[in-house]
């Protein structure tokens, strides 16, 4: 549905993104990860036909966005960062006012059929300009959603929203996401763990990984980390660990627990674990954690920016 | 085409809750009104005293030469500009609507606006017919009224094209402002300098002139409405241009 090859757009001097390539099935959601200036907003507005690219090409729906910008523009919803709302209408004018300018028989019925999808429906007649962020987010949403298109863009779709909104916009999204293609920006990474089922991770305008969330987490276990709890104070504990054999990394968490990293193909814990029983600490829980996304990602970029700065 | 109806429906509603509406508005119709009343003292005063002329409509109609240059700046700073710095530009320009509709759109629910201020105007030229005896000259009033609405059309065009130059609202007032003033009162001032054909130049870009000089003495001229015509096109050329090159930014 999404195909890009060597996309690369400039602003000036300055090279947003460098030649991007990868493409999202139908029915896929593909979650664009990446530090912000990364060139997510960039890619996501050269696919929606808001601005061309500098160099290469990129087909949505079997269009290309250069040459046929209208096709393309016809077939995909898009939410931008901001979510450009007119305060001055209310929920149910502004969807109206979008669904005729997309060519839908009935905008008014249409308008309304959405708002109900996303949960608005009682607030239909009040003027946007009096809604919370969440409520202006759902709107923006279902501005994307009015043509039922078969590609969806959603920039950072989640910002800003509470806990709670964040959890029904996830929703939401997923269950969008069964038959069309979605295409989401953010640089939350539990968020693309749990809502994408494909993860490209972006930075400094390349692509640095490319894979499932699972994938992307085992890929990078080539040390393993164990989370060690004990009664009482911990004092000192750091020190004792530090000293046993085949541990890389100690680090002492605000909550009393310990947690070590050692090296994959040597298990150091039966050592830690006479290590702490012969200091005097009682054993209460020993366990390991898995390598966190956040963790790869920062990993990942750090790798990149390093990279640079040498060469 | 029908995208541009859509855009212009939606403008022309929003003048209607917009303040700077009314206040151009009420501005243009007071001045309108009082100048309508000092010339209707007068013409009495005149009537009175034997030497008097058939009055006519031109002195109200030629009054809106200059209310337009003041106000509408003030209608067309935020048509373009004030979509840019919402965001929402974003919106109209990743929704399928081609760029010289989104313009054109813009333009026309303007334009509407504006047509609806002259047309409250035109209870004048009909009380001032109730009051002459046999009625004044409906031709002339046409031909005026048809100036009226080309200056407007063309200085909404130019108004709209440089918003779309601008994210700030202020900077597309000021600037629009400049614009009109120059077309309207600095321009012909070579001609009166200048000779032969190079003054024949100025005096054709002399916005003023193809007013006063003709469609607001009842002469309509082809040359005059072309004038207007280039000015409207223009503006609207400027407008998508500014918008085809805020893509490629």
């Amino acid at each position: 549905m999404i195909q890009v090859n060597g996309l690369t757009k400039d602003y000036g001097a300055r090279r947003a993104i460098d030649n991007l390539t990868f493409d999202a099935e139908q029915g896929e959601i593909v979650g664009f990860l990446g530090p912000n200036g990364a060139g997510k907003t960039t890619t996501m507005r050269i696919l929606t036909a808001y601005m061309p690219p500098t160099d290469g090409t990129a087909t949505v729906a079997g269009y290309d966005v250069v040459e046929e910008s209208l096709e393309v523009r016809k077939r995909v919803g898009y939410l931008p960062e901001t979510v450009p709302l007119y305060n001055d209408m209310t929920a149910l004018e502004y969807l109206k006012f979008m669904a005729s300018l997309r060519r839908i028989p009935d905008p008014e019925e249409r308008a309304y059929e959405t708002l109900e999808g996303v949960n608005l429906e009682d607030r239909a007649d009040s003027y946007i300009g009096t809604f919370s962020k969440g409520m202006r987010q759902r709107v923006g949403l279902a501005q994307a959603l009015i043509h039922r298109p078969e590609v969806l863009i959603l920039d950072e779709p989640t910002i800003g929203l509470d806990p709670a909104q964040v959890v029904e916009m996830r929703n939401v999204i997923r269950e969008i996401g069964k038959d069309r293609t979605v295409l989401l920006s953010t640089h939350i990474l539990s968020e693309a763990q749990q809502m994408c089922d494909r993860v490209l991770i972006i930075n400094k305008g390349k692509i640095v990984a490319e894979d499932t969330p699972e994938n992307l987490q085992s890929r990078l276990v080539g040390s393993q980390r164990v989370v060690l709890r004990v009664r009482g104070d911990s004092d000192g504990l750091t020190n004792k660990i530090t000293k046993v054999k085949g541990i890389r990394a100690v680090e002492s968490k605000p909550d009393g627990s310990v947690e070590f990293e050692f090296g994959a193909g040597e298990d150091a814990r039966p050592l830690v674990a006479k290590a702490v029983v012969q200091g005097g600490y009682e054993l209460l829980e020993m366990r390991p954690v898995g390598l966190s996304l956040e963790e790869i990602f920062l990993e990942l970029t750090r790798d990149n920016s390093a990279e640079e700065e040498t060469s | 085409m029908r995208n541009i109806w859509i855009i212009a429906k939606r403008e022309f509603d929003h003048y209607f809750i917009s303040p700077i509406a009314y206040v151009v508005a009420f501005m243009i119709l007071l001045t309108i009104g009082i100048i309508f009343a000092i010339n209707i003292y007068f013409f009495i005063q005149n009537a009175l005293q034997s030497y008097g002329q058939v009055p006519d409509i031109s002195p109200i109609t030629g009054a809106f030469g200059f209310l337009l240059v003041l106000s509408i700046p003030a209608i067309t700073m935020r048509l373009v500009a004030d979509e840019a710095r919402m965001g929402t530009l974003e919106l109209l320009l990743t929704a399928p609507v081609r760029d010289f509709e989104l313009v054109a759109g813009k333009w026309l629910g303007g334009f509407l606006f504006i047509l609806t201020i002259i047309a409250v105007t035109l209870v004048y030229p009909l009380i001032l017919n109730g009051l002459v005896s046999p009625g004044i000259d409906q031709q002339l009033v046409m031909s005026s009224y048809l100036g009226v609405i080309l200056v407007a059309a063309s200085f909404l065009a130019l108004g709209v094209g440089i918003s779309a130059v601008f994210t700030n609202q202020v900077a597309a007032f000021f600037v629009t402002l400049s614009t009109f003033v120059f077309l309207w009162w600095l321009i012909g001032f070579p001609a009166q300098v200048l000779q032969g054909s190079a003054s024949e130049v100025f005096r054709y870009l002399d916005m003023k002139t193809h007013f006063y000089d003709a469609l607001n003495l009842g002469s309509i001229k082809l040359a005059d409405l072309v004038y207007f015509f280039s000015l409207i096109a223009l503006g609207l050329f400027v407008g998508t241009t500014a918008i085809e090159t805020r893509r490629w930014r």
